[in-house]
This record gives structure tokens, sequence and C-alpha cells, in this order.
């Protein structure tokens, strides 16, 4: 087990070393990246809408039956939008994105790798992270901010109902709260999560794409240990950035 | 033109080229037999330089592929490539995209122009108006064909066939025979195939080599090889499963 963890983790260090020279190297396709973005943006959306909705009436209501006790209902909102834009917008869609795209990531180029279409590029002297790798790791990082930002808002106006039609806050005062909750600091968290998060997603399903082997099983096995080693990373990379942001206050 | 010195490659554990040395001339179509599972793959993958061997080198025009500085590779690249066994066509381009992929990637040829260059490899192999379906609207033997233009795009010196009649019918197999032998005398490229088809290696090869144990048990001609005494070579031309070579032996 700890022989395994050092292996998957030296073996990822060199691949992201090998990533960031392509990244490099790479040749602008505005097509390629277009293509990717609009690829990541339409199969995860209405996951993470729904997701990012839901969660935001969820922990509007646990909110609720607290602040209930201390007639503070009010405090609602801040309590919905710390919760929704510091943890829960980031690391849900980050989730729904690995289960999504990362996955779909590691089995195109785990059956490019099988069919040898890799070789294929490599004889006809392409570099195949760098023609598969970067389109892909680009949209991740601009694709991943952006549906971090709309799951967060997703999540505000889930609480937002909850505060609406079960505390009967007022909608201008409940968005007002929020946004005098939310400083600069949460915004920032909130993207820097978002990117740590979608780089992750792209590192570990390109390397468990470029790592398959053994065919039909080799590839089932990659997409499976490309999500729950994401997951894995997601969570630690969070408890780290967390933990990071709180002894920097 | 290919020059092998010494190949020694290990897989698994086990050793599957033994010191191979081979020469293979300008213009000329070579084919390598052997067993399934005998390194034949092995062989042309270390040639085209998508194999780094344990020992020895592979020189194209004296220089090695996996030394090469980049600007050196792309040269090597452009005068070498391989048509794979199972075509290896890109699932997301489309036909006309893949046959024209090198050209869009290394050279500054406008779309245009890159077009009519496909036009005129699918033509080559007799195929047309296929430019904008996608390789899985295509038969095997169609793929297989556009494999062979998407190699030929580039005007490479030296094209290496990964068993390209296998999985394919009797008639397109034949065709693609007449490709490679047509190729050699129109285009000049140099070819080497690798196959376990007896009959395609007579009717395309100038010379034949049989690999046996990781090892070239018989170079030479196709008259040397059918006058040959080697019973290990008799038994694999002449197709028995009794003789010296064991079922189990590759």
């Amino acid at each position: 087990m700890q022989n395994s963890i050092v292996e998957f983790s030296g073996k990822l260090t060199v691949f992201t070393v090998t990533f960031l020279r392509a990244l490099f190297l790479w040749k602008i396709r505005v097509r390629e990246i277009t293509l990717q973005l609009y690829y990541l943006i339409t199969t995860t959306l209405p996951l993470i809408s729904v997701i990012s909705f839901f969660i935001g009436i969820i922990i509007g209501f646990q909110t609720a039956y607290q602040l209930k006790m201390f007639s503070s209902e009010v405090y609602i909102a801040p309590l919905v939008a710390l919760s929704i834009v510091r943890e829960l917008g980031p690391v849900l869609t980050a989730f729904v994105i690995a289960g999504r795209s990362g996955s779909s990531i590691t089995a195109q180029i785990g059956s490019m790798k099988i069919t040898q279409q890799l070789d294929a590029l490599r004889v006809l002297a392409v570099d195949p992270l760098r023609y598969l790798g970067v389109p892909r790791f680009l949209a991740l990082v601009i694709g991943v901010p952006i549906l971090v930002m709309y799951a967060d808002c997703l999540g505000v106006l889930g609480g937002a109902l909850v505060g609406f039609f079960k505390l009967n806050v007022g909608l201008k005062l409940y968005f007002r709260m929020t946004f005098d909750s939310l400083g600069t600091k949460d915004i920032v968290i909130s993207f820097l999560k978002a990117l740590v998060f979608g780089s992750s997603i792209f590192i570990v399903s390109c390397f468990e794409g470029f790592a398959v082997h053994a065919g039909a099983s080799g590839l089932a096995r990659g997409v499976r240990d490309c999500v729950v080693k994401c997951f894995i990373l997601i969570i630690i990379y969070d408890c780290i950035l967390t933990g990071m942001f709180y002894f920097l206050r | 033109m290919i020059q092998i010195r010494e190949l020694s490659v290990t897989l698994d554990g086990k050793e599957v080229l033994k010191d191979i040395d081979l020469d293979i001339r300008p213009r000329e179509n070579f084919v390598i037999l052997g067993r399934s599972g005998s390194g034949k793959t092995v062989l042309l993958r270390a040639i085209s330089g998508l194999l780094v061997p344990d020992h020895g080198e592979v020189l194209i025009d004296g220089k090695n592929l996996l030394k090469a500085s980049k600007a050196e590779e792309l040269a090597l690249r452009s005068k070498i490539t391989m048509v794979f066994q199972g075509s290896a066509l890109f699932d997301s381009l489309t036909v006309g995209e893949n046959v024209g992929f090198f050209l869009s990637e290394h050279t500054i040829l406008k779309r245009a122009q890159i077009q009519q260059r496909v036009k005129e490899c699918l033509d080559l192999v007799g195929l047309k108006d296929v430019e904008a379906l996608y390789p899985e609207q295509l038969s095997g033997g169609m793929q297989k064909r556009v494999a062979i233009a998407r190699a030929l795009s580039f005007q490479p010196q030296v094209l290496l066939y990964d068993e390209p009649t296998s999985g394919i019918d009797p008639i397109t197999a034949d065709l693609i025979n007449d490709f490679i032998i047509t190729f050699r005398r129109q285009l000049g490229v140099t070819t080497v195939v690798v196959t376990h088809d007896i009959e395609s290696a007579y009717k395309i090869a100038d010379r034949i080599a049989l690999l046996f144990g990781g090892e070239i048990i018989f170079c030479g001609t196709k008259d040397a090889l059918l006058a040959t005494s080697d019973a290990r070579v008799r038994q694999f031309i002449e197709g028995r499963h009794t003789g010296p070579i064991l079922n189990w032996e590759v």
C-alpha cells in the first residue's frame, strides 16, 4: 500500500513535469480549446445545476434549524454563502467534473492507446501529450472556475429560497447580507480551489489514460482509478488549501 | 537505407529479439515472416522508433531516430512512416483530416493544397469521395487503404506495414499487395512488411527474413527460401504443425 502510494506519487510528479514541458512548446489551437471547453460545460452543467441548487436548499434547511433556536434566522444568508462559496461549491463541482470529464479524458486517451492512435501520432511526429493533453488542460483551468462560480450562485439561490419561504427573510435582505458577508478573500479561495482542482483532475485523468494497457479491462480499471484518485486528491488539496488560508488569516 | 545492429529487446522479462543484424536496401520490398508472437511487430516498432531497445540500434540513412534532436527527428519522421495493423486512424477526425494530418501539422501548405494532396493520395489507393466520412463509417479494408493514403501523404522514403492483409477479405488483401508493389515501382519507396501470410510474402517480396526464437533464421530471396534445406524454415513455409518447431514455440 505504502509502496504503491509512493510509486503513484513519483510517477504523477514525473508526468506533471513532462506535461509542463509540453505545455510551453504547444502550438496554440483555439478551435481545439473551444471544442474541449464546450464539451466540458455542456456535459457537466445540468448535473452541477441540480446538485448545487439542492445542496443550497439542504444547507439552508440545516442552518435554519439551528438559527431558529437562537431566533437568528436572518443569519442564514452569510452561513449558506460562506459554506457554499468556500467549500461546497468548489468541491462538489470538482467531484462532478472528475466523474464526468475526468473519466471521459481517461477513456478517450486510453482507447486511443489501445487502438494504436497514440503510436500513429508519434509516427507522424506529433507528441500525443502536447496534442491531446494541452487543449484539455486549458479547457479545465478555464472551465472549472467558471463552473464553480456558477455552482456558487445556484447554491446561494437555493439557500435564498429556504430563507424566503421558510424563514420569511426578504430576498433583497438575503442577497444584501450574502454580498456583505463575502469578502474578496472568499472569492479568491473559491477561484484558487477551482484552479487547483481543475489541474489535478487533468493530471490524474491524463496520466491514467496514458497508463492504460491490456485492452477493455485495462481501460475500465483506468477510468475507475481516475475517478477514485481524483476524489482523493481533491479532498487532500481542499484540506491543504483550507488549512493554508485559515493560518494565513 | 535501414541498418539494424545487434538489436535486442526484452519485454516482461522475455527476450523477444536477440542481437538482430539486418540491412534493408533502398527501394526494396523486404518481408519479415514469423509465427504469431515471434517478435515481428516488436522489430517493426523498433525500426519506427516507437520502442527503445535494450541493446543495439536502428539507423535510417545512418541516423538513429532515438538519438536525434527535435529538428532531426522531424526530418527522419518525414522519411519513414508506418501503417498499423488496426489502421490506427484518428476516430475524431474525418478521412480527409486523417490523410492530411501530417501536412497540416508540419507544413505551411494552404488548406486547398492539402485537400488536393489528400485527394491524390486517396486516388492512389482507389478511394473517392470519402474525405468527409469518419473512420467508423468505413469497412476494415477501406480503413486500411485510408491508413496507406495517410502514410503516403508526405511522400516518405520508407513505408513499414504491420500485417497489412490481416483481417480483410482475400480480394482486398490482393489489392493491397498490388499497392505495395506499385508504390515501390512508381514512388520508389522502400517497404518493410511484417506478416505471417506466405502467399502475400511471395507476391511482394524482393527479400524475405524469417524470425524465430527472437533470431533471424533465414534471410534471402524468395527462390532461396523455397530452396532452403533448413527444417525449421521448411516447416514454416509448408505450414506443417509437425516438425522441429513445436506448437508452443515462437
